[in-house]
C-alpha cells in the first residue's frame, strides 16, 4: 500500500464528469509528476486528491487512513500540503508572517520549522521583513512552497510550480523540491514542463481526458518513444 | 509678532479643529476600511452604527451622572464607552448573524451586499432613534477649556486667543491610542495576523486553517469599538444629532478612498486629508492675512467656500483620486 | 440583482393581483380617510413610481448603484424655478450678466487646466494648481458682486434671478437634462470603477446639489423657498374653476359643492398627466430593451466579462444607461416641484428621496418596469401610513403604562417605526424574494 493511495477518482464540477477513474499514489519520500495535454484534467485530479472537487467515486487514503470524505482544511491536518498555482502567497503580508500563516493551525512552538524553510530557501531569510507581494516570481513560488512546509505535511502538492517562471529559476526550484524529498516528504504535482518534470521523478502519470494513459517510472516514460512522440513532442 | 500672531491664529481656527476632526473621521474611515477588507463591501450602515453607539454612550453617560459620578475634568462620557463597544458589538454581531452571513454563504456580489447594507442602515436610524431620539444633544462635562482665550491672554499676553477645548485633546489622545492598540493588534497578535491574510487571499487563509467565521466576527467587534468611539469623540466635540452621523459617511467614505479603500494606514492619511482640506478651504483667512501682510485689510473674507459646502470637499477630492490615482494614495484592494 | 436570472416563470395572473391590490388599498384610504387623501396618496406615488423607473433603470438592467437620486431629483425640481417662473424685474440686468461672465470664467480656468494637464510635461501640477486658482479669483471677482446686486432685488419677495416664464411643461424634459448632466460628470469619473465607487460618488454629489440648492438665494432663493410656481398645462386653478359659471353648474348637476368639485378635479387633472407619463415611460422603456441596444444591456448584466470580451464597451454602455436612468429622475423631480407649487431646498431628505426609492425599486421587483410601478406607490403609501399606524399602535401598547418619560419618549419615537418598516421590507425581500413582487420577464 503507498503512503498515498487515490483510487479510480470519479467526478466533475457540475453534470459532466471531468475524472474518469484517476488513480495516483505516491511512495513515501518519493516525487510523483503528472502531465498531459492541455485540459486532461491534471490540475482537477491534483484538487481532487485534495478534496476540492466533489467525487462521485473513488477513495482517497492516506497513509492508511481513508480521508475521502475530508474537507481539504482536515486534510491539511491529516498532513497533506497543498500550494495552488496561482495566488499561493499572502502578498501585503511579509515573508515570515506568511511563514507564520502556514503554521496556523499548529499550536506548538514552529521555530524549528520555520528555520528548516530558511535553510532550504536562504533567500527567503534575507527577505523575511519583505512583503511577499513585492518578490520576484521565482522568490513568490519559494514563499508558497515554504508557507506549505510550516506544517510540517507529510505529503506535499504542488500545482505547476515552474508556470511563469524563466528556465534557471526551474532549474532551481526543481533541486529545492528534490530536496524537500530527501527529508522524507511525498510530492505530487502536476508539470506544463513535462520533460524536466519527469527527469526528477520516481512515478510519472500521463493523463488523457482525466483517465490515466501512461503510468511508470519517470525515466522510462522518458524513453518510451510512443510517449515522446504524442506528448513531449519528439 | 505679526507673524507670531498668524500662526497662533492659523492654530485656534485650522489646525486645533482639523487635527481633532481629522481623528475622528480617520476612526470612522477605519472602521468603514476594515469592513471592506474583510467582507469586501461599503458599508452604508457605518454611520449610523456610529449613531447608535453614541447613542447608547449618552444613555449610560446619563445614568451615571444620574448617580453622582464625575471623572473630574474628563467627560463621564469615557467611562461609559465600554458599555457602548459592547452593546454596539452585540448589535454588529447578530446583524451579521441574521442578514449579511447569508450573503457571504451564496457568495453575493459587493453590491448586493451594498443594498443589503442600506437596509441594515434603515433598521439602525430608527433603533438609535427610539434609543434617543433626534433632538440635538450636548453631553459634554468635565473642564471645559484645557487653554481658555483668557489663560491664554494672561499666559502670554498676546492679543491674538488660542483655545483648546477639552474634548479636542481628548479626541486626538484617544484616537492615537486606538490606532495604536489597532496596529499591534493586526501587526503582533496571530489573530490580528489571520484578520489579514484572510482580506488579503481569502482561498489561501482557508487552506491555512484560518476560521473566516471567526475573522468575521472580530472585525465585526473591533468595528464596533471603532464606531463607538469615533462616534462619541464627534458628539463630545461638537454635540450628538442622529442625522449628522448619517451625514458624516461621505466624508468618512471619501477618507478611505482618498487614502486607498482597505488599508488602514490609508484610512488615517485619508482622514486627516479631508480634514485639513475642508476646515482650510471654508476657513476665513482675511485675519490670517492681515497679520502676514501689514497694512493689507482684504475686502471679502478670504474665503474660498462657504462652510455650507464642506461636504463638496470631500467629494472634489475624491472625485480627483477617482480620475487619477483610483487605489488611493497607499495603494488599497484592486480597483 | 443576482447574476443568473431564471426565465420569468410567475403567473400571467400575478400583476393584475397585484395593483388590484393596490387599488383597493387606495379605495380603503378613499373611504376610511377622504378623496383627499387618497388621490394625495397617489399622486406622489405616482412621482415615486417615475423615480423608480429611473433607478430600476440603472439598478435592474445594468446593476448600477445610485445613491444619490436626491441630487438628481432636486436638480430636476430646479428646472420649474429656472423655466416658468416670471423673471424678476431687473434682476438679470443687474448681476445675470455677472454671473454668466463668473461661470465662463470657471469654465475657461477647467478647460485651461485640462489642457496644461495634457500638453505640458514639466511643472504641469504646478500649472494646473495656478490656474485654478487664478480661475478660482476671477470666478469669485465676478461672481459675488452680481450675486450680491441679484439678492438685493426686493429681497423679501424675490431676490434671485427668476425664470424664463415659460410653460411648465417645458421645464419637465429641462429637468432631466440638467439631471443628464451632472449623471454624465459623476458617471464619468466614477464608472469603470469598483461598482460601489460610483454609489459613493453620487451620494456625494447629492449632498452637494442640495447644499446648492439651500444656499445659492440668487438661484432659486435657497431656503427662502420660491412659492407660486405656475400649474403644468392643463392642469387648472381651484379658483377659476369655482368662478366658472359652466363648472359651478356641472358640479351642482351631479351634486358636488363646488369647491369640493375643483380640488377633486384639479387633484384627477394631475393624476391623468402623471398616467400618461408613467405610460409613455414604460413604453419607451420596453421598446429600448427589446432593441438590440436592450439585449446589450442585458448581455452585460448577467456577464460582464464575457460582454467584455466580445468587445462591447460595458463602461460607456454603463454610462448611458445611468445618465438615462437620472434624467428620468430629474423628470421626477420637475413633476414633484409643478405638483408642490413650491420650491423648497431644505425638505430633500436622502431617506426619503434616494433610499426609500431603491426600497421601492427592489420590493418591486429589479428589472421590471410594472414593478417598479407597483414598488413606487405601495412603499409611498405604506411610508405614508406607517406615519399614522406607528404612533396608534405605540398608543395602544402603552395604555396600560402610567404616564410618564418613558411612557412619552416611546410614542414620541413611534414616527420611526417607518424606518424600521421600510428596512425591514428591503432585507426581506432581498433575502426572500430577491427578484420582487413582480419579477422581471
Amino acid at each position: 500500500m503507498s503512503f498515498l493511495n487515490a483510487s479510480g477518482m470519479t467526478g466533475g464540477y457540475g453534470k459532466a464528469d471531468i475524472l474518469h477513474g484517476c488513480t495516483l499514489t505516491v511512495d513515501k519520500g518519493q516525487i510523483a509528476v503528472i502531465v498531459g495535454p492541455n485540459g486532461a484534467g491534471k490540475s482537477t485530479a491534483m484538487k481532487a486528491v485534495f478534496g476540492m472537487l466533489p467525487l462521485r467515486g473513488g477513495s482517497v487514503t492516506l497513509d492508511g487512513a481513508d480521508i475521502t470524505a475530508l474537507s481539504p482544511q482536515d486534510r491539511v491536518k491529516k498532513g497533506m500540503g497543498f500550494v495552488p498555482q496561482v495566488n499561493n502567497v499572502f502578498p501585503t503580508m511579509s515573508v515570515e508572517e506568511n511563514l507564520e500563516m502556514g503554521a496556523f493551525i499548529r499550536d506548538d512552538d514552529f521555530r524549528d520549522t520555520m528555520e528548516q524553510v530558511y535553510t532550504l530557501f536562504p533567500i527567503l531569510k534575507d527577505k523575511r521583513r519583505q512583503n511577499a507581494g513585492e518578490l520576484s516570481g521565482g522568490q513568490r513560488q519559494q514563499v508558497a512552497v515554504g508557507r506549505a512546509l510550516m506544517t510540517k505535511p507529510k505529503l506535499l502538492m504542488l500545482d505547476e510550480p515552474t508556470a511563469g517562471v524563466s528556465p534557471i529559476v526551474m532549474d532551481e526550484l526543481f533541486d529545492r523540491i528534490i530536496e524537500v524529498a530527501r527529508t522524507g516528504i511525498s510530492i505530487l504535482m502536476v508539470e506544463q514542463n513535462a520533460r524536466q518534470a519527469l527527469e526528477i521523478a520516481d512515478r510519472g502519470y500521463v493523463l488523457v481526458q482525466g483517465a490515466n494513459r501512461y503510468t511508470d517510472t519517470g525515466k522510462a516514460l522518458l524513453a518510451d518513444p510512443e510517449v515522446r512522440r504524442t506528448f513531449l513532442g519528439g | 509678532m505679526e507673524l507670531l500672531n498668524a500662526l497662533v491664529a492659523l492654530t485656534n481656527y485650522v489646525i486645533i479643529p482639523a487635527t481633532s476632526y481629522g481623528a475622528q473621521l480617520a476612526l470612522g474611515a477605519l472602521g468603514v476600511t476594515l469592513i471592506y477588507a474583510v467582507l469586501r463591501f461599503s458599508n452604508f450602515a457605518h454611520g449610523d452604527t456610529m449613531a447608535f453607539g453614541t447613542g447608547v454612550v449618552i444613555l449610560v453617560t446619563w445614568g451615571l451622572q444620574a448617580l453622582g459620578v464625575s471623572l473630574g475634568p474628563l467627560p463621564v462620557a469615557l467611562l461609559a464607552l465600554p458599555v457602548g463597544i459592547a452593546a454596539t458589538a452585540l448589535l454588529l454581531l447578530g446583524t451579521d448573524r441574521v442578514v449579511y452571513r447569508y450573503y457571504r454563504g451564496i457568495r453575493a456580489a459587493p453590491v448586493v451586499l451594498v443594498m443589503v447594507s442600506v437596509g441594515v442602515m434603515f433598521i439602525m436610524n430608527a433603533l438609535t432613534r427610539f434609543l434617543i431620539g433626534v433632538d440635538q444633544i450636548d453631553f459634554a462635562d468635565g473642564e471645559r477649556f484645557i487653554i481658555s482665550a483668557r489663560t491664554w491672554n494672561q499666559m502670554t499676553g498676546m492679543r491674538e486667543p488660542l483655545t483648546l477645548r477639552t474634548t479636542q485633546a481628548i479626541t486626538v489622545v484617544t484616537a492615537a491610542l486606538v490606532v495604536v492598540a489597532l496596529f499591534w493588534f493586526l501587526n503582533r497578535t496571530r489573530t490580528g495576523k489571520s484578520m489579514r491574510a484572510f482580506s488579503d487571499n481569502e482561498d489561501l487563509a482557508l487552506l491555512s486553517g484560518i476560521d473566516p467565521d471567526r475573522v468575521v466576527r472580530v472585525t465585526w467587534i473591533i468595528t464596533a469599538a471603532l464606531a463607538t468611539v469615533a462616534g462619541t469623540l464627534y458628539g463630545l466635540d461638537k454635540s450628538f444629532k442622529a442625522f449628522t452621523y448619517f451625514q458624516i459617511v461621505l466624508p468618512i467614505f471619501a477618507s478611505a478612498i482618498v487614502g486607498g479603500i482597505g488599508n488602514p494606514v490609508g484610512a488615517i492619511a485619508g482622514g486627516f486629508i479631508i480634514s485639513f482640506s475642508e476646515v482650510g478651504l471654508t476657513y476665513a483667512w482675511k485675519k490670517v492675512a492681515g497679520y502676514l501682510i501689514p497694512g493689507w485689510q482684504p475686502d471679502g473674507l478670504l474665503q474660498l467656500l462657504s462652510t455650507d459646502y464642506k461636504f463638496a470637499v470631500s467629494f472634489v477630492i475624491l472625485l480627483l483620486v477617482l480620475i487619477f490615482r483610483p487605489t488611493g494614495i497607499f495603494r488599497g484592494k484592486v480597483v | 440583482m443576482s447574476t443568473s436570472r431564471q426565465p420569468g416563470e410567475t403567473s400571467p395572473l400575478r400583476a393584475p393581483l397585484f395593483f388590484a391590490i393596490l387599488a383597493a388599498l387606495i379605495l380603503l384610504e378613499w373611504l376610511t380617510t377622504g378623496w383627499n387623501s387618497a388621490l394625495g396618496i397617489l399622486n406622489m406615488g405616482l412621482i415615486s413610481a417615475i423615480m423608480a423607473l429611473g433607478i430600476n433603470l440603472q439598478w435592474g438592467t445594468a446593476g448600477l448603484f445610485n445613491a444619490g437620486a436626491m441630487g438628481f431629483l432636486a436638480l430636476g425640481g430646479l428646472a420649474p424655478v429656472l423655466i416658468a417662473m416670471p423673471p424678476t424685474p431687473g434682476a438679470f440686468a443687474a448681476g445675470g450678466w455677472g454671473i454668466l461672465l463668473a461661470f465662463a470664467l470657471a469654465a475657461a480656468a477647467l478647460v485651461g487646466a485640462i489642457l496644461a494637464w495634457r500638453r505640458l510635461s514639466r511643472f504641469r501640477g504646478l500649472a494646473v494648481v495656478v490656474i485654478l486658482l487664478l480661475g478660482f479669483a476671477l470666478y469669485r471677482l465676478a461672481f459675488d458682486p452680481a450675486v450680491a446686486a441679484i439678492e438685493a432685488i426686493n429681497p423679501s419677495a424675490a431676490g434671485n434671478l427668476g425664470g424664463l416664464g415659460l410653460p411648465t411643461l417645458v421645464s419637465w424634459p429641462v429637468g432631466a437634462l440638467l439631471a443628464a448632466g451632472a449623471a454624465w460628470v459623476v458617471g464619468k469619473t466614477a464608472l469603470g470603477l469598483r461598482s460601489d465607487y460610483l454609489a459613493i460618488a453620487t451620494l456625494g454629489i447629492a449632498e452637494i446639489i442640495v447644499a446648492v440648492l439651500k444656499n445659492e438665494q440668487w438661484l432659486d432663493r435657497g431656503v427662502l423657498n420660491v412659492n407660486g410656481i405656475p400649474r403644468p398645462w392643463p392642469v387648472p386653478y381651484e379658483i377659476d374653476l369655482q368662478s366658472a359659471p359652466a363648472f359651478v353648474a356641472r358640479a351642482e348637476s351631479w351634486g358636488l359643492d363646488p369647491t369640493l368639485a375643483s380640488t377633486l378635479l384639479v387633484k384627477l387633472a394631475f393624476l391623468a398627466l402623471f398616467l400618461v407619463v408613467i405610460l409613455l415611460l414604460i413604453w419607451a422603456s420596453e421598446l429600448a430593451l427589446k432593441s438590440p441596444w436592450g439585449r446589450m444591456m442585458h448581455a452585460i448584466r448577467d456577464n460582464e466579462i464575457s460582454a467584455a470580451a466580445m468587445g462591447k464597451n460595458v463602461t460607456r454602455r454603463h454610462l448611458q444607461v445611468f445618465v438615462l436612468g437620472s434624467a428620468v429622475i430629474g423628470l421626477a423631480g420637475a413633476m414633484m416641484i409643478s405638483l408642490d407649487g413650491q420650491m423648497t431646498p431644505a425638505s430633500y431628505n436622502p431617506l426619503r428621496y434616494t433610499f426609500l426609492i431603491l426600497v421601492m425599486v427592489v420590493v418591486g421587483g429589479s428589472g421590471s418596469n410594472w414593478g417598479s410601478v407597483l414598488g413606487g406607490v405601495l412603499i409611498w403609501y405604506l411610508w405614508v401610513k406607517a406615519g399614522d399606524w406607528g404612533p396608534d399602535l405605540m398608543q395602544a401598547a402603552m395604555a396600560p403604562l402610567p404616564e410618564g418619560d418613558f411612557k412619552s419618549h416611546m410614542i414620541n419615537s413611534a414616527a420611526h417605526m417607518r424606518m424600521l418598516l421600510m428596512g425591514a421590507l428591503l432585507l426581506l425581500v432581498l433575502r426572500f424574494s430577491p427578484r420582487g413582487l413582480l419579477p422581471e420577464k
